[in-house]
This record gives structure tokens, C-alpha cells and sequence, in this order.
């Protein structure tokens, strides 16, 4: 029906993610493309490009302009048989519909006993640094990781977007799918084939090995984290940094395994500091890496404020110089 | 069936489909008299015992919440017409989206009520199996249903079951909400989806005229049906409490669904005779006479009227559906106080579809916690 990439390709995440969910749609008629301009325009950042060509209005449908009923109709469409894959069109944009996510979708699984499935995915973009008016460039992740019953994931590069996205599709759970727009453009190779070696949906991975401290970040902080990485290489420092993947349920094997060999810990997020996924990781780390920490766990984060205006954006996020000066915190002590 | 006729009567509100008048007499109405001319004194006598054991289930429900064994109860009182007719319009392929005060229709989808009883009692959150009944779970947060009938009734378009003419495959959807719900966004926006994708869905409104103690005029200038227009469908009032006429009413709405004819506003015109929930002292808010003006209007009363003009039964009738009644009352009772209290550990049961590591490690650990209340029992 449509011309599959194979092979080993350079993708950017918009693509890999396009790929991605074309691939679920030719696997499986049941699955469902929905949202606000999903269609002809193909999405505002072009992510479900030529689907609706391919797959006609009836898989890939264009919805009115409202968030709660694109979440709410997926519910009956999934409860259907169906497998809805719902686009909100940016971050700040999903809370008409958080009633429909927390109270309905995380909770009809537990609520029937068992008895009901809601296979659907939530697609955010999500995150700042793009210049953008204000609700455009948020991070709400932490309200949903906070929800049982619903699963969150990020990607971080295009390799991850493309089979991330086909693994939450298969999920008989709701998934919850951040995607990092500020790395929407960047290029990478993805392996389009390879099946093998592609880590389950909710598990961490160390990004780049190291052993002087560690560094965990996820979504669109793990590019900063490793270039962090590269300048205190640099200065002779060896830093690991782990992306994270999945924030409900969170996955900190990788991360305890790290902080027993370094002993330092440096947790990233763009989203607001407090009660945020920093503050569990935090938390957990202490309570299961006690003796090995050398130093208190450390967070880089957004301030506790509402998203700032583009002009100061970039001192609100955490960048380069935040991540290594707290890194030098932790060999302060 | 016999049908006197109502010359004389007080005539309808306007607007109002109405098939028997309070006092029981049949009113003629060329157009939905077609609809229910099929229905036997055998079907009269079906859809009373409905109402009648409806009524029981729910007076049961609130005798239990009141001896303390149920937390909470929605009843239903008043509005059996409503549900009985709009549930007997349905065929065994339709689907239902209930809010949390559908006991009756429930009970015509071949629900137990005990299941009912075990969800306000607080032993689960609904334990029916809506792929037996096509009825499927309460909906606490109101309205939040109709967008989720909407999307069913869209899955029901593409998997091509509906305007094919044939009876046992076409399909429709119906949702339950109340006059409340109305102010919501989630049903404007089922509204919208419905409209604009055609789908075949019924949006059953019981108008009970109070949003615990909102009264209408707080949820809209204009009579509800008359919504519909707005979003570009039908939409028809009908007396809420006349079995015949929300037989009729529903039948109608239900057929153009599953025609593909698109979706259908049905306003049922009922009252809630009894409070929100048990939690509610609607003394507090609403006058005696308004009471007394609707029980005039009892759906259950006005069928028996009905019946006994029309020599549709007999006393031996009545008298055994009233057995029937009292043997299902005891057994509401019975059941509801046998239903055993989930294991503790059953809350880490069905949040995912498989456990996650940090589930397992908190039943793990509640268990252990439990568990240690048990050694110290047996030192």
C-alpha cells in the first residue's frame, strides 16, 4: 500500500515517528490516526504526513477542535476493538482533555476488573527552546506519570521514535507519548529492520557509557546531557548518561546500577522542579543507592514558574553549563 | 391491544410525545402509534413487571444504604418509565453507555443487580461484563459517557454494521445522561462528533428537572431537545413517564441510527421523585407541592390504569408480579450482605495488564505488612 522504508536509513524523529506509525497501520487495520489537522495538513509539525493519502479518512481522521472528545471518542473506539493513536496538538493544549485521560482512559482496565482494554496512544509534542507563544512549549509529563494506569514514555532520537511509537501501538495498555520537539529536526540513522537489539518499550538505557558521575535526563534534555558529556570529557571528566524512556512506570535499574559505580548523581528535566520525575528519581536513588552516593542527588531543571516568555526561554531551561555545574556540585562534597 | 382514548383529557404540554395520559388513557398519535403497533398485552405485561421490579431493586438499594449496607445509592425513583421504554427499544446488538442512575435499564440488559448493589456498596467498581450485556460501566464523572458512545457508535460505522438492513446486525448506541449533563463539555463536544461524523448513536436525556439541587432553569434557557438543532440532528421531547410514548420515542431514534441516518436527541420529560443520592436532602431545596404534582404523573401507576381499562390483566396479575417483587427483595438483601470484600492485594490486580516491577514490589510488600499482623496474632 505504501512505500516502506527498509534498510538502514537518516531519518529525523518526524520521520522516524511518520514510519513508525505507518508501519503499525499496514500491520494492523484496527489502528486509528486522530486528531486536530492530522490529515490533509498532515499535522502541524507534519509528523502524520501522507497517512490520510494512504490510509484514506477513515483511519486517519480528522477531528473537530476539541481535545476531550479526541480522547473521549478514542475510549469508545478502543473499547471498539479498535486501536486509536490520538495527536494533541501541543503540550499545553492537552489539559481540556485530562479529565478524559486520568479519570476514564488510566482508570477502565482497573475499574471493569480486568474485564476491558483500552490499547490507545496519546502523542504530546512536548517541550520548549522553539520560540513559541505561551501553551506551546510545556512539560506536563509528571501530571500523567503520576497516574496509575496509564503508561508514559519519551523518545529521545529518532532510532527510539520509531519503534517506540510501533511498541506503545502494540501495548494493551494506554500509553501516554511524549515526543521532544525541539529534537524533532535532528537526523539520525535508524535501523528500520532490525528487531533484534531494540529494547523493550519500558526500559532505560545508558546513552553513553562513563564512571565518574551520572547523568539521568530523558526526552528532549538527553541531547544537552550529552553534549554536556562531551565538554567535561573535555576537562577529563567521564560522565554516564542515562536515558530515562519511560517515566511511568519509571525504570532505574540502569540508573542504581550507575550510581553503585560513580556514586554521583545529576537528574535533568525541563519540566518545573518541584514533585517533578527528578524528585522520584531522587528519592528512589536514595533510598536504594544509599551508601554508594557520594554526594546529595542533584536536579537541573525548569524554575517553578509558569513556562517564561521565548526572550528569557533559554535561561529557564537547563543547558550545558547548569548540567556541568551541578555535576561539579557533587564532587564538592 | 385495547386502547381507549383520552377525549376530554387535560391535552399534552406542547411538544410532548405522549401515549398515555397520567390517568392511563391512550392517546392516539398518528405517527408513533406505527411505531409500537406491534406491542402485545404480552409486551404491556412485560414492560410493567419492569417497572415494578425496577422500582423494587432501587427501593431495596436504598433500604440497604440506609441499614448501612451500601455507602452510597442514585435512585431512580420516578424515572422507570424512562428507562423501561428506552431499554425495550433496544435489540440485543445495541449498546448502552449509562451514567450511574440506569438501575432499570440495567435490569432489562439482563444486568444482576446485585452487581449493582456490589459496586455502591463499595466491593468493586463494576463487575458486569459488557461484552454479556452490551451494557457497560457506570460513569461517575458526568457526561464523561457520551463521548465515549460516540466513539463506540463510530467504531460500529466502520465495521460497516449499521444501513445494511439487516435487523440482527445493524447496530446502534445508546447514552444515558441527565438534564445536568447538558452544561457539560464532554457531551456538547459527543454532540459535535456525533453530528459531524453521522454516527448512530441515541442521546437519551432524562430531564429529572434537578442537578442535585440545580433546577433546570440553572442548566439552560431552552427546552433541551431543542439543542439538537444546534449541532444539526433531531431531536424530540417526550413525556418521560409513559412507558409507550419512550418505547416509541427510542424505537424511532434507534432505527435511524442503525440505518445510518445519524444520531437522535431524545429528552424524556421525567421527574426524580426521591434525592440525588442518599447523601442528598432535597427538602432543602425543592418544594412538598412539586412532589405531589409529579406523583400524579407515576409512570407505574398510570400503565396499571392502563391495563385494568384496557383488561390487559387481572388481579392475579398484578398480585404475582408483586411476589415476584418481594422474592427478588429478598434476595437483594440476602445477596448484598453475602458479597465478600476483596483481598486486600486485589488493588494491585488489573491497574495494567501486566503488573509493573513496582506493583509487584508494593503487593510484596503489603503482604509482608499484613502478614505480620497474623504472627503476632499467633505468638
Amino acid at each position: 500500500m505504501t512505500d516502506q522504508p527498509t534498510g538502514v536509513q537518516k531519518l529525523n524523529i518526524i520521520k522516524a515517528i511518520n514510519a513508525g506509525l505507518r508501519r503499525s497501520m499496514e500491520h494492523d487495520a484496527k489502528v486509528l490516526v486522530m486528531g486536530e489537522d492530522v490529515g490533509k495538513l498532515g499535522g502541524v509539525f507534519r509528523v502524520t504526513d501522507g497517512l490520510q493519502k494512504d490510509f484514506g479518512e477513515d483511519r486517519v481522521i480528522d477531528t473537530p477542535l476539541a481535545e476531550s472528545g479526541i480522547i473521549g471518542t478514542a475510549v469508545g473506539l478502543a473499547l471498539r476493538g479498535y486501536r486509536p493513536v490520538c495527536e494533541i496538538q501541543f503540550d499545553g493544549f492537552v489539559y481540556p482533555g485530562y479529565d478524559q485521560i486520568v479519570n476514564q482512559v488510566a482508570k477502565m482496565h482497573f475499574r471493569s476488573g480486568g474485564r476491558l482494554r483500552l490499547p490507545m496512544v496519546i502523542r504530546i509534542p512536548y517541550g520548549g527552546s522553539i520560540g513559541a507563544v505561551e501553551h506551546h512549549s510545556e512539560s506536563p509529563e509528571a501530571y500523567f506519570a503520576h497516574t496509575p494506569g496509564l503508561k508514559v514514555v519519551t523518545c529521545s532520537n529518532p532510532l527510539d521514535a520509531y519503534w517506540m511509537i510501533q511498541q506503545a501501538i502494540r501495548l494493551d495498555d494506554p500509553v501516554v507519548f511524549f515526543e521532544p520537539k525541539r529534537r524533532y529536526y535532528e537526523k539520525a540513522e535508524v535501523d528500520m529492520d532490525a528487531r533484534d537489539g531494540i529494547l523493550p518499550l519500558e526500559s532505560a538505557r545508558v546513552a553513553l557509557p562513563g564512571t565518574d558521575a551520572t547523568v539521568a535526563a530523558y526526552g528532549p534534555m538527553v541531547k544537552t546531557c550529552l553534549d554536556a558529556a562531551a565538554a567535561a570529557a573535555d576537562d577529563g571528566r567521564s560522565l554516564e548518561v542515562i536515558d530515562l524512556r519511560t517515566l511511568s512506570p519509571l525504570d532505574l535499574r540502569a540508573v542504581y546500577d550507575s550510581v553503585r559505580r560513580t556514586g554521583r548523581l545529576v537528574v535533568v528535566h525541563e519540566a518545573q522542579r518541584t514533585l517533578g520525575v527528578g524528585a522520584e528519581v531522587a528519592a528512589r536513588v536514595t533510598e536504594e543507592c544509599f551508601y554508594s552516593l557520594e554526594a546529595p542527588v542533584q536536579r537541573v531543571t525548569g524554575y517553578d514558574t509558569p513556562y517564561p516568555p521565548a526572550r528569557v526561554e533559554e535561561e529557564y531551561l537547563p543547558d550545558l553549563d547548569r548540567v556541568l555545574d551541578a555535576v561539579d556540585r557533587t564532587f564538592a562534597f | 391491544m385495547t386502547v381507549e382514548t383520552a377525549a376530554g383529557a387535560t391535552p399534552p404540554e406542547p411538544e410532548l410525545v405522549q401515549l398515555l395520559t397520567p390517568e392511563g388513557l391512550r392517546v392516539p398519535n398518528e405517527h408513533y402509534d406505527a411505531l409500537i403497533a406491534d406491542i402485545t398485552g404480552d409486551d404491556v405485561r412485560a414492560m410493567y413487571r419492569d417497572l415494578v421490579l425496577g422500582r423494587r431493586v432501587d427501593g431495596e438499594a436504598v433500604a440497604l444504604q440506609r441499614q448501612g449496607e451500601l455507602g452510597l445509592w442514585a435512585s431512580l425513583l420516578g424515572q422507570e418509565a424512562a428507562q423501561v421504554g428506552s431499554a425495550r427499544a433496544l435489540r440485543a446488538q445495541d449498546h448502552v453507555f449509562p451514567t450511574y442512575r440506569e438501575h432499570a435499564v440495567a435490569f432489562c440488559r439482563g444486568v444482576d443487580p446485585v452487581k449493582l448493589l456490589a459496586l455502591f456498596r463499595g466491593v468493586d467498581q463494576g463487575s458486569w461484563d459488557a461484552a454479556e450485556t452490551n451494557f457497560h460501566l457506570y460513569t461517575i464523572v458526568i457526561g464523561a459517557q457520551t463521548l465515549h458512545a460516540t466513539g463506540y457508535a463510530m467504531g460500529i460505522q466502520r465495521d460497516g454494521a449499521i444501513g445494511t438492513g439487516d435487523p440482527d446486525r445493524d447496530a446502534a448506541v445508546i447514552a444515558y445522561f441527565g438534564d445536568g449533563a447538558t452544561s457539560q463539555g464532554d457531551v456538547n463536544e459527543a454532540f459535535i462528533w456525533a453530528s459531524v461524523t453521522n454516527a448512530p448513536v441515541v442521546f437519551f436525556c432524562q430531564n429529572n428537572q434537578w442537578a442535585i439541587s440545580e433546577p433546570l432553569e440553572r442548566q439552560t434557557r431552552v427546552p433541551l431537545y431543542r439543542r439538537a438543532a444546534g449541532f444539526g440532528f433531531p431531536g424530540v421531547r417526550v413525556d418521560g413517564n409513559d412507558v409507550l410514548a419512550c418505547l416509541a420515542v427510542t424505537r424511532e431514534a434507534l432505527q435511524r441510527a442503525r440505518d445510518g441516518e445519524g444520531p437522535t436527541l431524545v429528552e424524556a420529560f421525567t421527574y426524580r421523585m426521591g434525592a440525588h443520592t442518599t447523601t442528598d436532602d432535597p427538602t432543602r431545596y425543592r418544594l412538598n407541592a412539586e412532589l405531589e404534582h409529579w406523583k400524579l404523573k407515576d409512570p407505574i401507576e398510570r400503565v396499571k390504569a392502563f391495563m385494568v381499562r384496557g383488561d390487559l390483566a387481572d388481579q392475579a396479575f398484578f398480585d404475582g408480579v408483586e411476589a415476584e417483587a418481594e422474592e427478588l427483595a429478598v434476595h437483594l438483601r440476602a445477596a448484598c450482605r453475602a458479597l465478600p470484600d476483596p483481598t486486600p492485594t486485589s488493588i494491585f490486580d488489573h491497574v495494567y495488564v501486566e503488573p509493573t516491577p513496582d506493583l509487584v514490589a508494593q503487593r510484596e510488600s503489603m503482604t509482608t505488612y499484613l502478614d505480620s499482623f497474623a504472627e503476632e496474632v499467633a505468638r
